[in-house]
């Protein structure tokens, strides 16, 4: 099959377990034009006008919220926030009927963020407009997946044949799932690191290699890829404290020369600096942590005018 | 009123009995089993290509009731039995109010004569309302009628109570029956921690959590010299342990559900609710020592837990679903399908484990055709395929991991103390 006949197979961005390689590529592809439309002087592109998206979060979400708002609206469609503070969740209203109520109005898209894994699955099952996961719980954060391969081909060139190091908290990751799958089917090798309370049993059987030495991850490593360890996780005694995780575990440039010379860094944020992720590399020669932000609004560009386009590719629609 | 069962497969694993034959009904109780019985102006029931076993007898249920009646009550739950070809059930005592006292163990077993359409047996609870911290009035309660003991719905955290709850009890000659998951290992998860719940980030029910409380509880029935019953087995170890202290003597027997010998973890994938349950379905090489721990004696008796969960509570994210779902109509089909068609367990097994084992764990007469006793009767089609649609349930619980699933094997009559109470499906009163 070429390329030009590939389409996205699902109705809904839920995860990249789903989605073949073939659908990814087609998605890092079309976001590559998307990211010109970013750089222009006057943003908008007619594409979306009259679709509305509504951005339905049910956790606390900075970044990610505002990237899939700015990708709707760079694409001309009307983008609504809902947020559980100010939704009938509060009220102790059921998943099922808000989003129903959301599908009631009207909407193209529902972006979707919830503290339970398998959420997006649910509400893709409840309701008809699309449903993009933009994080279920410890499951799945496809975009974030997408963004981090778009990033890795952007530096890199390729995906295939690369040794990608993620390090730190996978147990409750979603970034790492997402990666995890995304990056295996697109041919990279993967090496999980981090303290074994925060890796979960069995990972190994899905391919990756795991280690608890973050050297032996980053050894030749052309990308390191390291996450955010939430502070709530010290106080369940995951791991005895900040300081010793910093360093048993933390990233710096010591470790980092590990891996090979040109090697990628990497942090879907928000970053704790000092603890996972040394301050002087984060934003160091090798980081490409403020190109993953603005690369995650061009994959959000790419996926919602692909699911909304009848999921061809973007030379049909000029 | 005479009832003449004609020319079926009577199989009676009581007495080893499997033989073509007709069984004589009067009055409510078996008067004749034998070869070409004649009863002049009896009903006659042709079971010719039929198996003809007693009732079905499920030790572990969930009615609900008192309090919970959005979830079942005894009127639904025993209907869903009778459809099931369940003629005795047990039903667990965390309900609303709990089941900690005499008073409500004669209430329900009253109201399961007058609104059930089965036999009703009441388990009691073991400490008062089922927190966990003093004995409930188990004496009394036994006096009244329960049949066993147990603070079932959770794990018991407390080893100092459980002792003192086994030392009581033993002076009953009644069973304790523990769901047996340590809490602070499982008490957090939703399901079986493995390869799974490491693809989802589901936090995990580690197996090693069932296997530390099942090893704690037998060694304070070994310890004790009472009987435990241990419900819902599921892991490799816990059968293991079991097996064990069965060589060793220990007065310890054990259930496992038709969900947990047929399912694994895999089906967790789907995120769907109805495969939400404690413990949890584990993987494929739990479910084979299952198996094999129910083909060796290990494993006593099939039970449903069937737990059933009004549909609005259940239809919800997979994290926020309360754990079981309904069992009793599904069971037959699912264990002749999964277990006997495949060749894992003779048809006397089967029926041994569903009825006169569990019966006899309780200490109650049924599960044994024999003249003069009761006519509990299930007449059933091993062949008869069918497939599971929950919106047909009697029983109120409308999730079930087998929806949609293709059967082979049913209950076509189920006649309980003489009186046809279900004919091919449709429960009669």
């Amino acid at each position: 099959m070429s390329k030009a006949q590939v389409s996205l197979r699902n109705k809904d961005i839920l995860g990249l377990e789903t989605m073949s390689a073939d659908e990814m590529d087609l998605i890092l592809d079309t976001a590559k034009e998307m990211k010109n439309i970013i750089d222009r002087d006057i943003k908008k592109a007619p594409t979306l006008r009259g679709k509305a998206i509504v951005n339905l979060f049910f956790e606390n979400s900075t970044r990610t919220r505002t990237s899939f708002e700015l990708a709707g609206k760079y694409l001309g469609a009307d983008v609504i926030n809902i947020s559980t503070s100010s939704s009938s969740v509060t009220k102790g209203e059921s998943l099922r009927d808000t989003l129903l109520t959301v599908e009631a109005m009207g909407v193209d898209i529902i972006v979707m963020r919830h503290e339970a894994e398998g959420s997006s699955q649910y509400a893709a099952n409840a309701v008809k407009p699309v449903i993009i996961n933009a994080g279920d719980g410890a499951h799945e954060h496809p975009t974030q997946g997408l963004l981090d391969m778009f990033t890795i081909k952007q530096y890199k060139g390729k995906i295939a044949g690369l040794k990608v190091a993620i390090v730190g908290d996978i147990l409750h990751s979603r970034v790492a799932r997402s990666n995890i799958w995304g990056l295996q089917k697109m041919g990279a090798e993967v090496h999980l690191a981090g303290p074994q309370t925060l890796l979960p049993r069995d990972i190994e059987k899905i391919g990756v290699k795991v280690h608890n030495r973050v050297e032996a991850a980053l050894d030749q490593a052309d990308v390191v890829n390291v996450l955010r360890i939430q502070r709530e996780r010290q106080q369940k005694g995951l791991f005895p404290s900040a300081r010793e995780y910093a360093r048993l575990f933390g990233v710096n440039a010591d470790r980092l020369a590990l891996a090979k010379p040109d090697a990628l860094l990497m942090h879907p944020g928000p970053m704790n600096r000092g603890l996972e992720i040394a301050p002087d590399i984060a934003y160091g020669e090798q980081s490409a942590i403020q190109e993953q932000v603005k690369n995650g609004l061009a994959i959000r560009m790419a996926l919602l005018f692909l699911v909304l386009m009848g999921g061809t590719r973007i030379e049909t629609a000029n | 009123m005479k009832l003449l069962i004609k020319g079926g497969r009577i199989i009676n694993p009581a007495e080893n009995m499997d033989t073509i034959g007709d069984i004589l009904i009067e009055a409510g109780k078996i008067t004749a089993i034998g070869q070409n019985l004649n009863a002049g102006e009896a009903q006659i029931i042709d079971a010719a290509g039929l198996v003809v076993a007693p009732g079905l007898v499920d030790m572990h249920v969930h009615l609900r009731e008192p309090g919970l009646e959005a979830k079942e009550d005894i009127a639904s739950g025993t209907r869903a039995a009778a459809a099931g070809g369940f003629t005795t059930i047990a039903c667990m005592p965390n309900t609303k109010p709990v089941v900690d006292n005499s008073i409500i163990v004669s209430g329900i077993m009253q109201r399961g004569q007058t609104e059930g359409v089965v036999n009703v047996k009441v388990i009691g609870a073991l400490s008062k309302g089922l927190e966990g911290k003093e004995l409930a009035e188990i004496g009394d309660m036994i006096q009244a009628g329960a049949v066993a003991i147990s603070d079932d719905g959770g794990h018991l955290d407390s080893t100092c109570l459980l002792k003192t709850g086994l030392e009581y009890t033993g002076m009953f000659d009644r069973p304790v029956i523990t769901h047996s998951e340590d809490e602070e290992l499982a008490g957090e998860g939703f399901m079986h921690e493995g390869a799974v719940s490491a693809m989802l980030g589901i936090k995990g029910r580690p197996s090693v959590a069932e296997d530390i409380a099942v090893a704690r509880d037998i060694m304070l029935a070994e310890y004790t010299g009472a009987s435990l019953h241990i419900a819902h087995v599921s892991s490799k170890g816990a059968v293991e342990l079991i097996r064990k202290a069965k060589e060793r003597g220990v007065k310890v027997t054990a259930e496992a559900t038709p969900h947990h010998l047929t399912l694994t973890d895999e089906e967790l994938r789907s995120f769907n609710t109805a495969f939400k349950v404690n413990p949890p379905l584990r993987s494929a090489d739990h479910v084979e020592a299952l198996i094999a721990g129910l083909k060796d004696g290990t494993i006593d008796a099939i039970a449903t837990d069937h737990a059933p969960h009004a549909f609005e509570e259940k239809d919800v994210e997979f994290r926020y679903a309360p754990s079981g779902f309904a069992g009793l109509e599904t069971a037959l089909g699912v264990i002749l399908t999964g277990l006997y068609h495949t060749g894992r367990l003779s048809l006397m097994e089967v029926i041994r484990k569903m009825s006169v084992a569990p019966a006899k764990i309780l200490g109650v007469a049924s599960g044994d055709l024999k003249v003069g006793a009761p006519a509990d009767i299930a007449i059933i089609d091993t062949e008869y395929k069918w497939s599971v649609d929950c919106i047909k349930f009697y029983t109120r619980g409308k999730h079930s991991p087998f929806e949609g699933r293709n059967l082979k094997g049913k209950s076509l009559i189920t006649i309980v103390n003489g009186s046809i109470i279900m004919q091919n499906g449709e429960v009669l009163r």
